[in-house]
């Protein structure tokens, strides 16, 4: 079980005070940050990535 | 008894507006539209899977305590599944709800719809501060400290006290998810009732070409 603790925390330090973006008024941390860029990635992924199609309704 | 009688009972006239208003292959349709064909229609059902496991393991973690995950390995892991799920849950909804406001899916009379998703958004933020108050570690004492200030603020402090770790658990594991499941249920009710709003029409705009 340490040595699962010390391979993850290899990959990430939360030890330590968090980091934030700074840009004008908007103060966000990089975690925030991340997260909602992710978001906005799988919104436009959603709109632009074709939906798969039943074999019946390609046939048409 | 007579048949005007019968017509007359409140469980006859109830039963008569749910099958009016939701016939079996509307609750529980095979097809949908062909405009649903789409990867953003699929957020607001992922929505509805994380909440579902987010019950399950808060349901959980209910049974044996706010402290067993500190000293249980199983414990944490369940912690970990109803954090992560909470994430999944925010993360889904959020998309769902960017793609419902440039549908503008509150038009033709789903106005109750938007509204009930709206308010089950907030509720859920909510719900989930709570649950951050509710992890017994120092993360939550530092949220209750840095919180209270700006609670008491708007004067909600005089009930809902975020330094009371009781109060708060109570909140995030009763009245909160009873209210957000509430509100999820209406919710998905009122898609059914008025079936998922359509994309606008394809019509070129006044004064374009």
């Amino acid at each position: 079980m340490g040595a699962t603790h010390v391979r993850f925390a290899a990959i990430v330090n939360l030890n330590t005070p968090g980091h934030y973006l700074h840009w004008g008024v908007i103060q966000i941390s990089y975690g925030n940050a991340i997260v909602v860029g992710l978001m906005v990635l799988a919104f436009v992924a959603a709109l632009v990535i074709p939906f798969p199609k039943h074999r019946d309704e390609e046939v048409e | 008894m007579s048949t005007t009688a019968i017509d007359r009972q409140w469980t006859t006239r109830v039963r008569k507006r749910i099958a009016g208003t939701f016939p079996p292959e509307k609750v529980l349709p095979d097809t949908q539209p062909a405009y649903v064909a789409s990867w953003i229609y699929v957020f607001g059902v992922l929505t509805l899977a994380a909440l579902a496991l987010v019950i399950a393991t808060g349901v959980a973690l209910a049974i044996m305590g706010p402290t067993w995950w500190h000293v249980s390995g199983v414990g944490h892991f369940l912690n970990s599944l109803h954090l992560w799920s909470v994430e999944v849950f925010f993360f889904a909804m959020v998309v769902h709800l960017w793609g419902k406001y440039f549908m503008a899916a509150w038009r033709g009379g789903r106005a109750l719809t938007w509204i009930t998703g709206g308010v089950t958004f907030l509720t859920s933020i909510a719900t989930a501060f709570t649950g951050y108050l509710s992890q017994t570690n120092f993360d939550s004492q530092w949220i209750a400290t840095q919180a209270k200030d700006g609670i008491n603020a708007t004067g909600a402090g005089a009930f809902f006290n975020v330094l009371n770790l009781g109060q708060m658990l109570m909140w995030h594991i009763t009245l909160l998810p009873l209210a957000a499941a509430a509100l999820t249920a209406l919710h998905v009710i009122l898609v059914r009732k008025r079936g998922v709003v359509p994309p606008f029409a394809d019509e070129p705009r006044e004064g374009g070409k």
